[in-house]
């Protein structure tokens, strides 16, 4: 068998076997559903509770899209103010590391007495996605190769033409790997949020759903949420890597295959 | 042998020193004239690059005055390195500077890449391209914009030999056509007898003119020149200049 059909059968054969394992020990021990539900029950929940899942799951993916999206442009337009003004990287960066190292968790429930909940999520969301785009991207951007840059300087390049035809491009890689991880933050973060608002009861997330299980001992249910919650992250990440690989393959060695 | 009337660019006691207190120049004085090939030769970290980034204005020299009494030339640079954008083929890395200073491709680009023998690879990216081909994409592009001056900052030091004896060919063969201004540096004594009408061989740390040689062999050159006799006289004579220039730099 070829690499590629293995890296495909492996993790397939690794879950077929730990759903097997599972299902084994509720069975084995007779847990009861209220403990640990068996993925037959989880399966059949998540089709039978699905209408109302798949509502919560549209509601948390869109706030966790538009705080990707506010995160994405903000990071990007961020750095490129840093790059063009010393004075502003200077006097900002240090609030952007703040924001950045102080847990998610301990600001959400803060967030959540100011804002409307929607908002607090998407703020959160925001949050945590904001900072990789705006380290990446200035790292990108700071990275272009001197002799380029001397090469625009002799041109007389305008700044806006170096930014655009030589520091944007040259820090795509690293934009682009920036937003990746923002992806995945951005969803972590409206989870988060949607968890600290569960007990004011308000949302419809899916997150909130979860909490609400959870108090009700609904754990079936909690259980098919987390797996489309993951489901949910494992899309997000394959379609930026998607979008980073086609933008990429024609040149960026991350993206083209080593011939041998 | 160098033409008469005035020089295209003319150096005057050009002195650099770096804010860290190197002297990297000292004292140099050069003239170069219109369709001129001049060699700078010099040993690693004699500053012969940096005359040329002074000369282009990259870098402000710290002494002394660079004049044009022609008024200020067009200049094509080519760096150490191909020094090419990985993401844009090779003719919009040739349309570079063309696009740069806001003007149209009137056949400039195509032009260009004839010249140095890439026509075939215009759409092709600089990662496919091997690293003579890529100097060749270096070459094109300082040419695309007709420059009056060339500086070329030891553009084939990264080659294998043989792509270098095919690239020297081939500069000269452009440099015949077009009849540039050549500035060219360089730390390969075979090289700068083989391209030169004129080497100037410059002192280590700091580097002021050593001296001066004329190399009045006729062109086109080509392999018989190369191994000529007259050739590798001329070798041994720049090579005794260079090893005389090594211990007038060492202080003592």
């Amino acid at each position: 068998m070829n690499e590629r059909a293995l890296r495909v059968v492996l993790p397939i054969l690794v879950l077929v076997l730990l759903v097997a394992c599972w299902h084994a020990v509720v069975r084995i021990f007779a847990i009861p559903p209220f403990v640990l539900p068996g993925p037959g029950l989880v399966l059949a929940t998540l089709i039978a509770d699905g209408p109302l899942l798949w509502q919560s799951l549209l509601v948390t993916l869109t706030l966790t899209f538009e705080g990707f999206l506010l995160a994405a442009v903000g990071g990007i337009a961020l750095a490129v103010i840093f790059n063009q003004w010393r004075v502003a990287e200077y006097s900002f960066y240090p609030y952007a590391v703040i924001l950045q190292v102080t847990p998610i968790v301990a600001i959400a429930p803060l967030l959540l007495i100011y804002l409307p909940q929607p908002m607090a999520v998407l703020a959160c969301a925001w949050i945590v996605a904001f900072f990789p785009v705006l380290a990446n991207t200035t790292l990108g951007l700071s990275s272009v190769d001197h002799n380029l840059l001397a090469l625009f300087e002799l041109c007389k390049a305008s700044r806006w033409q170096t930014l655009w035809n030589l520091k944007l491009p040259a820090a795509l890689p690293q934009i682009l790997a920036g937003l990746r991880i923002a992806g995945g933050l951005s969803l972590i973060g409206a989870v988060v949020a949607e968890i600290a608002a569960g007990s004011a009861g308000a949302g419809s997330g899916l997150a909130y759903r979860i909490a609400e299980s959870g108090y009700r001992l609904n754990i079936p249910r909690m259980f098919a949420a987390l797996l489309l919650l993951s489901l949910a992250g494992v899309a997000i990440f394959f379609a930026l890597s998607t979008i980073s690989h086609l933008a990429l393959r024609r040149w960026h060695e991350s993206a083209v295959s080593r011939e041998r | 042998m160098s033409p008469p009337g005035q020089p295209i660019v003319s150096l005057r006691n050009v002195g650099k020193t770096f804010e860290s207190g190197t002297v990297a120049l000292n004292d140099l004085n050069l003239d170069v004239h219109g369709g001129e090939f001049v060699s700078l030769l010099g040993p690693s970290g004699c500053g012969k690059s940096t005359v040329l980034r002074i000369i282009s204005g990259l870098s402000p020299a710290t002494a002394g005055s660079v004049t044009w009494p022609a008024g200020e030339a067009r200049l094509g640079f080519v760096f150490q390195e191909p020094t090419l954008m990985p993401w844009a083929d090779v003719a919009a890395n040739v349309r570079l500077p063309i696009k740069l200073a806001h003007k149209e491709d009137t056949g400039a680009v195509a032009n260009a890449l004839g010249r140095v023998g890439l026509s075939a690879f215009a759409q092709s990216y600089p990662r496919e391209l091997s690293g003579g081909m890529k100097m060749r994409v270096s070459i094109a592009r300082a040419l695309v914009t007709e420059p009056q001056l060339m500086l070329m900052d030891e553009p084939f030091a990264a080659l294998d030999e043989i792509t270098r004896f095919k690239l020297n060919n081939d500069l000269l063969a452009v440099w015949q056509a077009v009849r540039r201004t050549v500035i060219f540096v360089t730390h390969s004594v075979f090289e700068s007898v083989y391209l030169s009408q004129r080497i100037i061989v410059l002192t280590p740390r700091p580097g002021r003119v050593f001296t001066e040689i004329k190399i009045p062999a006729p062109y086109p050159r080509d392999e018989t020149f190369r191994t000529s006799a007259d050739y590798g006289a001329l070798c041994r004579q720049v090579a005794q200049a260079l090893a005389g220039a090594m211990t007038a730099g060492v202080p003592s």
